[in-house]
């Protein structure tokens, strides 16, 4: 297993590595980049009219020799750079159907900054792509239009394939220096598909799903589970190096561990019974759990390692879809036994237990991260179920979708300010990204069916 | 417990009608003479408490070889199964009275080929959640094989799986097949 890095110089002294996206084989590790200190004081552009977001523009990258290769990913990289920066809504970024008008500059000290400001912009982002023996070396820069002043400026390098990562990694970088906030270009979904068509062996007709995942654009989707079988519940490891799912693969369903990174696998569950639906813990050492592995479906935590697995419940009725707190310390759940599945709170050792929903039917509870304090669910509102979110400091209950299709299985992105679902509104069950409140749907997936979403912390 | 005891009074109540008919001891292999003509008899007789009847079911120690059934291959057997699913209401895990009966058929087909092993698949319609399903589709296949051992099946032969909604067997999204998708489904293992 080999990985390419990328490397990322940043202004002109410090030097850091991020181990970057190998397209080919197997994706590689993307560590965050080691943090440094800016070489000069950073500037935070802001908007000329007070309250309103700053507004951007960004132009595609100036390709600084003519071969295709570089035209490309001075293109994309520009492209999947304004998708990016749009995606947190902290900048108004200027439609690039209107950018036609201005003249493309050949290199960076040719940008012609004073008809920027005629698209009234506050700010454009430019960059440079240069080829060179190995691959491509990438310098970004938001500059302040009005003072002309270079915001933020860095520069990259690494292979050609990593084109969409450079750009997620700018993006991340720019909205870590410009507002302090955590983006997600470089996060990643993990899902279940039936996009193969092959059929489970046996006399019904049956449809594999395999585990996928894809970036959080839905770009780069790739299948990781290829057993034929059914393999469902897929989620992020908080390292985003494993994947823990769900696998029929060898009759009685029981979780699985998939080292995407390493191409290892590995079982959590080598008891008996049926294992369903594991949550990491936010530290990752641990994993909960469903099982009737002691004759009822109850929730169980287990080391990562599959050792010292401990039952938190103990109820006649059926105890599901465990979710943990950002601290570690409470895990919610399913459990339907007032006769209706409902939200319910615990701490992990399975005391202080406490309702939270009175909905006619509540499922696949799902945490904030940190500083928000809610839990999404899916909820029967009608034929179907839509997303609502609770905020456990209120109480109050917000709706994200409202009877399109049916809705299911949110997941919160790590930054708390998105979610993605399940939604059969475009026909078949596809997987949607969609803000925290209720804004901004995107559709992520179009191959097949896909299901319940998790979100790479 | 209760069911069994419910179906002793329902062969109690068919014997007593059976005797009412001029029968002494159903079932028998003897031929039984014409009854009597009709006496005018204005005394009532005193009712007689209902004899119970429990006929032994026959379980060859070797399957019989000339039976289609026990010399067809599990996918053969499991593709035009004898063992008939049992469907569910909404939401539901109970055994409804269409449910008792499929299963007391599934339990003599159980009975007379005694070395199958089974499988009880839990199935959900597609309304309810993924997750939950999981739960609800194994609460249906503990149901069926509750009722599976009632009937004195042993334990060892019956293994339960849930797959939630992950399987319909109608694809469609009408009452018709959500009704075909609640369902206990009976795979046949081993024979």
């Amino acid at each position: 297993m080999t990985h390419s890095s990328l490397m990322l110089i940043v202004g002109v002294v410090a030097v850091a590595t991020v181990t970057g996206q190998q397209p080919t084989t197997s994706p590689s590790p993307q560590t965050p980049p080691v943090s440094q200190q800016p070489s000069e004081v950073a500037t935070t552009i802001s908007s000329g009219d007070t309250g309103a977001p700053p507004r951007f523009a960004v132009p595609d990258f100036i390709a600084l020799s003519n071969d295709a290769e570089t035209v490309d990913v001075a293109r994309t990289i520009g492209r999947v750079l304004w998708d990016d920066l749009n995606f947190e809504r902290e900048f108004a970024l200027i439609p690039r159907d209107t950018y036609a008008s201005i003249p493309a500059a050949t290199s960076i000290d040719t940008v012609p900054f004073d008809r920027w400001r005629e698209l009234n912009a506050d700010g454009v982002v430019v960059g440079t792509v240069q080829k060179t023996s190995v691959g491509v070396r990438i310098e970004a820069r938001l500059v302040n239009i009005r003072t002309r002043q270079t915001a933020f400026g860095r520069e990259y390098t690494g292979p050609v394939t990593s084109k969409r990562f450079f750009a997620h990694t700018i993006a991340d970088e720019i909205h870590q220096q410009q507002r302090a906030l955590r983006g997600v270009a470089r996060t990643k979904l993990t899902f279940n598909s039936d996009r193969s068509g092959e059929r489970v062996s046996g006399p019904e007709a049956r449809t594999v799903k395999e585990v996928f995942i894809a970036d959080y654009d839905g770009e780069n989707q790739r299948q990781v589970t290829a057993n034929r079988s059914l393999n469902i519940n897929s989620v992020w490891s908080p390292d985003g190096r494993t994947l823990a799912y769900t696998s029929y693969r060898n009759g009685p369903p029981a979780i699985f561990l998939a080292n995407i990174y390493e191409g290892t696998g590995d079982v959590l569950t080598k008891q008996g019974g049926q294992n369903w639906l594991p949550a990491f813990s936010p530290d990752g050492a641990r994993i909960a759990f469903s099982s009737t592995r002691d004759g009822n479906t109850e929730i169980y935590v287990a080391n990562r390692d599959g050792s010292n697995p401990r039952r938190l419940t103990n109820h006649g009725s059926a105890d599901v879809s465990p979710t943990w707190s950002p601290s570690g310390a409470q895990i919610a759940f399913t459990s339907d036994r007032t006769g209706t599945p409902q939200i319910y709170v615990m701490g992990v050792d399975g005391l202080g237990l406490q309702r939270i929903t009175t909905e006619s039917y509540a499922d696949r509870p799902t945490w904030s991260p940190a500083p928000y304090n809610e839990i999404a669910y899916a909820a029967r509102t009608g034929p179907g179920n839509d997303i609502k979110v609770k905020d456990l400091a209120t109480g109050n209950v917000r709706q994200l979708t409202f009877g399109e299709g049916t809705n299911e299985s949110p997941a919160f992105a790590p930054n708390g300010r998105h979610l993605a679902f399940m939604s059969t509104r475009a026909g078949r069950s596809q997987i949607f990204t969609v803000t925290r409140d209720g804004r901004d749907l995107r559709q992520v997936t179009r191959l097949g069916n896909n299901y319940q979403p998790d979100w790479s912390r | 417990m209760t069911r069994r005891v419910m179906k002793l009074v329902a062969i109690g109540v068919l014997s007593a009608a059976l005797a009412a008919c001029g029968g002494k001891k159903p079932p028998l292999a003897r031929p039984v003479p014409p009854a009597p003509p009709p006496v005018a008899d204005a005394t009532p007789r005193v009712a007689e408490p209902p004899q119970p009847v429990a006929e032994r079911i026959i379980v060859p120690p070797e399957p019989v070889r000339d039976d289609r059934i026990s010399s067809a291959s599990l996918d053969d057997l499991n593709r035009n199964s004898p063992l008939k699913p049992v469907f569910f209401d909404y939401d539901s895990s109970d055994i409804n009275a269409a449910g008792r009966a499929v299963l007391d058929e599934n339990a003599a087909t159980l009975k007379k080929y005694g070395t199958w092993a089974i499988t009880i698949e839990g199935h959900c319609d597609e309304r309810g959640t993924a997750e939950y399903n999981l739960a609800l589709g194994e609460r249906r296949a503990v149901a069926a094989r509750a009722y599976l051992l009632s009937t004195g099946i042993s334990a060892d032969r019956l293994r339960t799986v849930s797959y939630g909604k992950e399987f319909p067997f109608d694809p469609g999204r009408d009452e018709t097949a959500f009704s075909k998708n609640r369902r206990a489904h009976f795979v046949i293992t081993a024979k």
